[in-house]
């Protein structure tokens, strides 16, 4: 069983938490910040197992964890789980995201923590793993959004579209407009066709 | 209206969405909690407006509020709002909210039962699996219970997209509540073979799950696996089962050998790394199985151990350094598994393990310490834990340093000091330890100080000279803020000095060292302690200084301890102020004494007497409760309720008693409290764990011969005691230990190499040499002083066991069901049962007359049934018990039913249905035999014989299904004696246990055909052409679990009714349970109380003059082995509804020598089927009834029913009390009674594999429920 999925990035800023089991707030943030104490000291090359994290689970309980870059893929298993697989299982995870985000990086994760949920709900359920298949993962992550698209495009009027473009265009730069508008609207149409390719999983 | 549009979404467009809160938080961060706190005002307002997707949007914010660790179980209702939206995406932002903020114990979560069970049913497959997603996060009891059938019925969905989920869930199901396992097992295990990969792989994960946890329930599922294995491609399902194949072999050798063969394929053909490595783990958990009966396995074992090495030590060039660290983890820990039953295979490897714990990673750290600990023996003790000494003092972080400490107590410490010979050293060891800064294991140290100097009396004036100097240097113990947790050290320091006071070589200058002011800064329990040991120092010094003959000296010690002991009775510690406030007035006592020059060394002495011995952990659990001790029982009668609540907050204070009880007290004249009080003095003295207050001062053991159940310790002086405490030249002082031991281990070499040669010399003639100089072996090393460790206490006749060491509170506990019975009927999933009002359509006509026709069949029947029911119950009681027994002997005892029942359709159409029916039970129950025959198949030559005699076995019972229509002739089975030769195993008791069950009815076979022959009228549901006699019926129990422990079993038999005497209605009607007690244990059991809490619709009937909450006497005892049946009537009011009654049942376990209060819990379901009567009717009647127009009808199909009509019928009859009024080709009408007289009438049609029933009954509610039921009943087929 995974008992709890982390990602946080190298300061220890949350980027998904996935608890399989309750805690309270308090002490999901305490975990948080306990792990990526256990993790962040770690040399790049040393192994990617952890024991002894105190709050979450006992002796039965290793991190399994991963660095990508800026952020830190932490899964908390039980020994039912094998080592090896789950490092293979947190690979498939970020190639996943990479494909439904294009060249994924931590704004994509920042901005977008609801997709990724979603992503991985098709992964792990109830701390049991899923679908390893990424294929299989991203066809219904996609029938799922083209469902979501379907739906919002009934509702919002397309003024409301070029409006929020405006407005995030003015906050931030067009990386942040790319997030901010991909995920309201579907971009196919409003959009020039370079850029809907790169948008299609949203 | 498009206009309103429009404003909607201009209003919203000055909401924030998730992105904005995003951004806008991260230009916040200066003031990040200010502005968060903002946007949750905004939410809440939000989340006020009607819109839906407002209101999405809010949830939506709040979830990443949550992440960031904002508690949101305020807006658990708005959560619950958009859960329930029609539109995917705002329930998909719904569900999610809930799956990060729900758990057991929100209480909304009861209202979203019904929209989850609506999203299940949605038609959208990503609705349910939204909601199967969701569930699978906060499923509670209720929910799991309630929705329980709904996910079964997924998990044969269209599209495996939703069977994959619903086959998961189940997992999570199953843990919230265990009664679903059984029924839902038999589908997950088709799951296993399911034709899309992700289901299976799902179905594989679920077993997996729960069977790692019980694997023993499992073991029947290995061929499947097995075949699983050898045909998948999926190495995460390979992985899976490889790794539950590693939990079962250790149950079942045999199974090991047939592994090895896919297991090394796999090896070698496999690129996957993960899947490689389990492979290994899995071949090493075989190997070791096997090898704990052979010798001859070890070799594979080395083998092993030595690929492992490889793994360690090698790092691949080709690799990242990560990998290798990682197959470097991974090596070590499936060392580790082997090390368990291997020491001697792993331990030639030490240099490498110990090579390890200078890795840099603290992981590979940390499994080597692991290792370490297996590792150790009598000869490298000293040097390992020095190696580790050096660690600890460069270890940089406390966690890693903690850990090194207590893996050093650990080692030490491992089966009762087995491996330390030399004790100062060890002693030595944990006064070093505590110079590290920082650390949390002070009790550690301490209970091991304590422990030691308790249990080795050897060492005790070595341990108080230690501890006095720690007592001395305090200062630096507790000097630094950061130390908290070593002063712990102080109190066993403090309490050893004082208790073993006579070793101390200067005891005033140690009371002066616990009595200075600085200790008032330790933590209040430690001043405890110091005050009191400074009590028992005191009495010490006083004897040693009342032999002088100034008796100044003693009057100084006295005044030390007035002058000093005020500061601790103002301590703010209640214990420290007590015992000071005690300890100060004995003294100034004793002082007044002393200047009278009175002789009282030896009173004061004798406050201490007595010696502490080691208790066993669990000791005070294992004192048996006398008999005739009733610990649940009132002493006084409880106050009422009323009363309680008004006492309760004066109830702190115990003086204020009840002033009722007051008198009892004083009632009990002097005499007889003598009487008492010498009783009770007689009982202690033979009472070995009630310290005595006999003053045989046993703190001078050395002349107390009188208590010798303590072994006395010979000191053998060989190595020198004194070592000087602190050393100039720097060497910690557990190294000079070593080399003081070395130096003695070499001198004893020596001699005993002497002695050999003598020896040697002397015994020439026969053998040349025997003792080599080859290894020192373990012997060899004889420990520094003859150390007898007092071992702990157990209470008389109590076997120190580890069965009460399990958590109760595991969930897993629940699941541990045995999966190979058959279903029981009760076992059945809850199904829903308020939605058939909405089927529900009234005819609407006003038919007042109550039809003379159902007036007849009404007098009709309860006169029959009185008369019958008798005969019926212990009928059909043998019928069912029968019938649980039929398994494998099912189809020739159908035969003979048939010969004699003679009603033949026709000779092919009937051999057709027997033997389809008969193998469905055969392909069930024989699963286990299966098991053991396929296990036989094992390649192996040295199980040959064992598998021909399992075969054997085997065919004992298929010939007697040959020879079975000769019920009389019982063939001697040579099966009995076979059997003991082979080796026990499970299942094959359990087949000699079916093949007694089948002898017993042989010898009941010519009665029980007698009983169809003759009364064929009087069974059940025979009046009118119903089902026909020919028809074999699949077994059919109607007797189920109600609750089990190790103790007892009960068996519920379906509510069984009793229609009361008529007019008697208004008091509700009566519904007898029998239940089944069997003892399973060998103990008797005695004053069984059975009581169930009364609903407000059903109570439990009484006898008269006993409060509502009392129990019912169970009106006989069990001895073991003995099962009997008790009946339990209970009155209900309404029966439109099922029922759902909790219950305890209490008993007594008496053995020989105790006996012990247990309890069990139950719950009773009472069915809406139960509260049907059995009632034949006539068709004319029937056909009247259905026209008189007062009933209201309802209809319900049920698709993918396989089974022949007629079974089909004899289901309906068997389990829902029905009778078949007429049978036209594939469609007949049934008629039941309930016990309120309401009718219920079915009209049952087939066609294909489609069940039409419509149903008409005077009581919608009722009916509805009842055919739930029904439906249920075929869910589940």
């Amino acid at each position: 069983m995974i008992k709890a999925i982390l990602i946080f990035n190298n300061h220890g800023k949350p980027r998904l938490s996935k608890f399989y089991e309750h805690y309270n707030e308090d002490i999901e943030q305490q975990i948080i910040r306990e792990t990526f104490h256990l993790v962040s000291k770690r040399d790049e090359n040393v192994c990617n197992f952890l024991e002894g994290g105190m709050l979450i689970g006992g002796s039965d309980y290793k991190l399994i964890y991963r660095h990508y870059a800026t952020l830190y893929f932490v899964f908390c298993v039980d020994s039912s789980e094998s080592e090896l697989g789950i490092l293979d299982l947190i690979q498939v995870f970020v190639e996943t995201l990479d494909k439904c985000f294009e060249n994924v990086c931590e704004l994509d994760l920042i901005f977008h923590v609801d997709k990724v949920h979603n992503i991985l709900a098709e992964m792990v359920m109830g701390g049991m793993v899923l679908e390893t298949n990424m294929n299989e993962i991203i066809t219904q992550v996609d029938a799922q959004n083209k469902m979501e698209k379907s739906e919002v495009r009934l509702t919002l009027p397309v003024h409301y579209f070029y409006l929020s473009v405006y407005q995030a265009g003015q906050v931030d730069t067009g990386r942040y407009c790319r997030s901010a508008c991909s995920c309201r609207i579907s971009c196919k149409e409003h959009e020039p066709p370079g850029n809907a390719q790169k948008h299609q999983h949203w | 209206m498009a206009l309103k549009i429009v404003k909607g979404s201009i209003d919203r467009m000055f909401d924030k969405n998730l992105q904005d809160l995003v951004r806008g938080i991260r230009n916040h961060k200066e003031d990040e909690a200010k502005y968060i706190s903002t946007c949750i005002d905004e939410i809440k307002q939000e989340l006020k407006q009607d819109n839906i997707a407002v209101k999405a949007n809010a949830v939506c914010k709040l979830t990443y509020l949550q992440m960031l660790g904002y508690d949101v179980s305020w807006a658990a209702f708005n959560i619950v709002e958009v859960m329930s939206s029609s539109k995917f995406t705002y329930k998909r932002i719904g569900y999610l909210a809930a799956s990060q903020c729900f758990h057991e114990s929100t209480d909304v979560i009861m209202l979203t039962t019904n929209q989850i069970r609506k999203d299940l049913s949605s038609p959208n497959q990503y609705d349910t699996g939204v909601a199967l997603t969701g569930l699978s996060c906060f499923v509670t009891p209720d929910l799991a219970r309630d929705l329980a059938n709904d996910i079964m019925t997924l998990m044969s969905h269209t599209k495996p997209y939703i069977r994959k989920k619903a086959v998961l869930i189940m997992y999570k199901v199953f843990l919230k509540y265990p009664e679903s396992l059984r029924p839902a097992f038999p589908r997950l295990k088709e799951k296993l073979e399911d034709p899309d990969p992700g289901v299976q792989s799902a179905a594989v994960n679920v077993i997996c799950e729960l069977a790692r946890r019980n694997p023993k329930n499992y073991l029947s599922l290995a061929p499947l696996f097995f075949k699983l294995m050898t045909s998948s491609t999926n190495n995460w399902v390979l992985i899976k089962i490889i790794k539950l194949f590693g939990a079962l072999t250790p149950l079942e050798p045999r199974l090991g050998k047939k592994l090895i063969e896919p297991l090394t394929n796999l090896i070698h053909s496999t690129s996957a790394m993960s899947l490689l490595y389990e492979c290994v783990n899995t071949v090493i958990a075989v190997l070791i199985s096997l090898s704990s009966g052979m010798p001859n396995h070890s070799a594979s074992i080395q083998l092993c151990v030595q690929k492992l090495r490889i793994l360690i030590e090698d790092s691949d060039q080709n690799c990242e350094p990560s990998v290798n660290a990682c197959m470097k983890y991974l090596g070590l820990l499936a060392m580790s598994k082997i090390l368990k039953t291997h020491p001697k295979s792993v331990q030639s490897h030490k240099d490498l393990i110990l090579q390890c714990l200078d890795d840099k990673d603290e992981s590979i750290r940390l499994r080597a310490l692991d290792l370490l600990y297996g590792m150790v023996s009598k000869k490298n003790l000293m040097e390992i834990v020095k190696k580790l000494m050096l660690h600890v003092d460069k270890a940089e972080g406390t966690t890693y340093r903690d850990e090194l400490l207590t893996k050093i107590i650990d080692i030490c410490s491992q089966s009762n000091y087995q491996y330390i010979t030399n004790f100062e050293w060890y002693i030595s060891i944990l006064v070093e330890l505590t110079r590290l800064e920082g650390t949390r294991h002070g009790h550690l140290i301490a209970s091991q100080m304590l422990d030691v100097a308790i249990r080795v009396k050897a060492i005790r004036v070595f341990a108080v000279a230690q501890m006095a100097t720690l007592l001395d240097n305090a200062h630096l113990l507790t000097g630094n803020v950061q130390r908290k947790g070593i002063c712990e050290v102080l109190y066993a320091a403090a309490w050893i000095c004082g208790e073993f006071s006579e070793h101390l070589d200067n005891p005033t200058q140690t009371l002066e060292a616990m009595l200075r002011p600085k200790v008032a800064t330790l933590p209040g329990h430690i001043q405890a302690v110091y005050v009191q040991n400074a009590a028992k120092l005191f009495a010490t010094i006083l004897k040693s200084q009342e032999g002088n003959t100034d008796s100044t000296a003693a009057q100084e010690t006295s005044q030390l301890m007035i002058d000093r002991l005020p500061l601790f009775v103002q301590s703010a510690n209640l214990e420290v102020q007590e015992r000071a406030s005690c300890i100060l007035q004995l003294v100034k006592y004793i002082q007044k004494l002393q200047q009278k020059d009175v002789e009282i060394a030896e009173e004061v002495i004798a406050l201490f007497a007595g010696e502490l011995n080691p208790v066993a952990p669990k000791a005070q659990k294992k004192v048996p409760v006398p008999e005739g001790l009733d610990l649940d029982a009132w002493i006084n009668e409880p106050p009422s309720e009323s009363e309680s609540e008004d006492e309760q907050p004066r109830a702190i204070f115990a003086k204020e008693e009840p002033k009722h009880s007051r008198p009892r007290h004083t009632e009990v004249d002097e005499k007889e409290l003598a009487k008492r009080r010498e009783a009770r003095k007689q009982e202690q003295a033979n009472n070995p764990f009630y310290i005595k207050s006999s003053p045989s001062s046993q703190k001078v053991y050395q002349e107390a011969p009188g208590v010798e159940h303590i072994p006395v310790v010979q000191i053998d002086l060989s190595v020198p005691l004194k070592v000087p405490v602190f050393c100039p030249t720097g060497l910690p002082m557990s190294d000079q230990y070593v080399k003081l031991e070395e130096e003695r281990r070499q001198k004893d070499k020596a001699e005993k190499k002497k002695k050999e040669k003598k020896k040697r010399k002397e015994k020439r003639s026969g053998r040349g040499k025997r003792h080599d100089s080859g290894p020192e072996s373990e012997e060899d090393i004889t420990p520094a002083h003859m150390v007898d460790i007092v071992t702990e206490e157990m209470p008389e006749n109590a076997l120190p066991s580890d069965d009460d060491d399990k958590d109760p509170n595991d969930p897993h506990k629940a699941l541990d069901i045995d999966l190979d019975k058959p279903l029981a009927d009760s076992e059945k999933l809850p199904v829903r049962s308020h939605r058939a009002a909405e089927v529900l359509k009234s005819p609407a006509q006003d038919g007042d007359a109550e039809s003379a026709v159902s007036q007849e069949t009404k007098k009709k029947s309860s006169k029959e049934k009185r008369e019958k029911k008798k005969d019926k119950d212990r009928d059909r009681k043998k019928s069912k018990e029968d019938k649980k027994k039929k398994k494998k002997k099912h189809k020739s005892e159908e035969k003979g039913e048939d010969l004699l029942g003679g009603q033949e359709d026709g000779p092919v159409g009937q051999s057709e249905e027997t033997s389809e029916v008969a193998a469905q039970p055969t392909s069930t129950t024989a699963e286990v035999s299966d098991l053991d025959f396929w296990l036989s198949n094992a390649p192996v030559p040295s199980n040959t014989q064992e598998a021909a005699t399992v075969a054997a076995a085997e065919a004992a019972p298929v010939s007697e299904l040959a020879s079975g229509t000769a019920p009389d002739s019982e063939p001697d089975e040579p099966k009995d004696t076979e059997t003991e030769e082979t080796k026990s195993s499970k299942h094959k008791k359990k087949k000699q246990k079916k093949e007694k069950e089948e002898k017993e009815k042989k010898k009941k076979k010519k009665h029980h055909h007698h009983h169809h022959h003759s009364d064929g009228g009087g069974e059940e549901s025979v009046q009118n052409g119903t089902v026909e006699e020919e028809e074999p019926l699949p077994p059919m129990s109607n007797y189920c679990l109600l609750a089990e422990n190790s103790y007892i079993k009960m068996m519920m038999e379906d509510a069984d009714q009793v229609n009361d005497i008529q007019g008697n209605l208004q008091d509700g009607s009566q519904v007898v349970v029998s239940v089944i007690f069997e003892n399973k244990c060998d103990s008797f059991l005695k004053s069984m109380e059975f009581n169930v809490l009364d609903s407000l619709n059903s109570k439990l009937q009484r006898p008269e003059g006993s409060g509502p909450h009392d129990g019912l006497t169970v009106p006989f005892q069990l001895p073991p082995g003995v099962s009997n049946e008790a009946r339990f009537v209970f009155t209900m009011q309404s029966i439109i509804m099922p029922q759902k009654l909790k219950g305890t049942l209490t008993f007594i376990v008496k053995n020989e020598d105790s006996s012990t209060h247990e309890k069990l819990d139950f719950k009773l379901h009472f069915t809406c089927t139960s509260y049907l009567i059995t009632t034949p009717c006539y068709s004319d009647a029937f056909a009247k009834l259905l026209e008189s127009g007062d009933l209201k009808c309802s209809s319900v199909k049920l698709e993918g029913v396989v089974m022949p009509f007629h079974h089909l019928l004899a289901r309906i009859c068997f389990r829902h009390h029905f009778s078949v009024v007429e049978r036209i080709d594939s469609c007949a009408s049934m008629y039941s009674r309930s016990i309120q007289d309401h009718h219920v009438c079915l009209l049952v049609k087939t066609s294909g594999q489609t069940v039409s029933i419509d149903a008409k009954c005077d009581e919608p509610t009722l009916l509805g429920n009842v055919l739930d039921e029904i439906k249920q009943t075929f869910s589940q087929c």
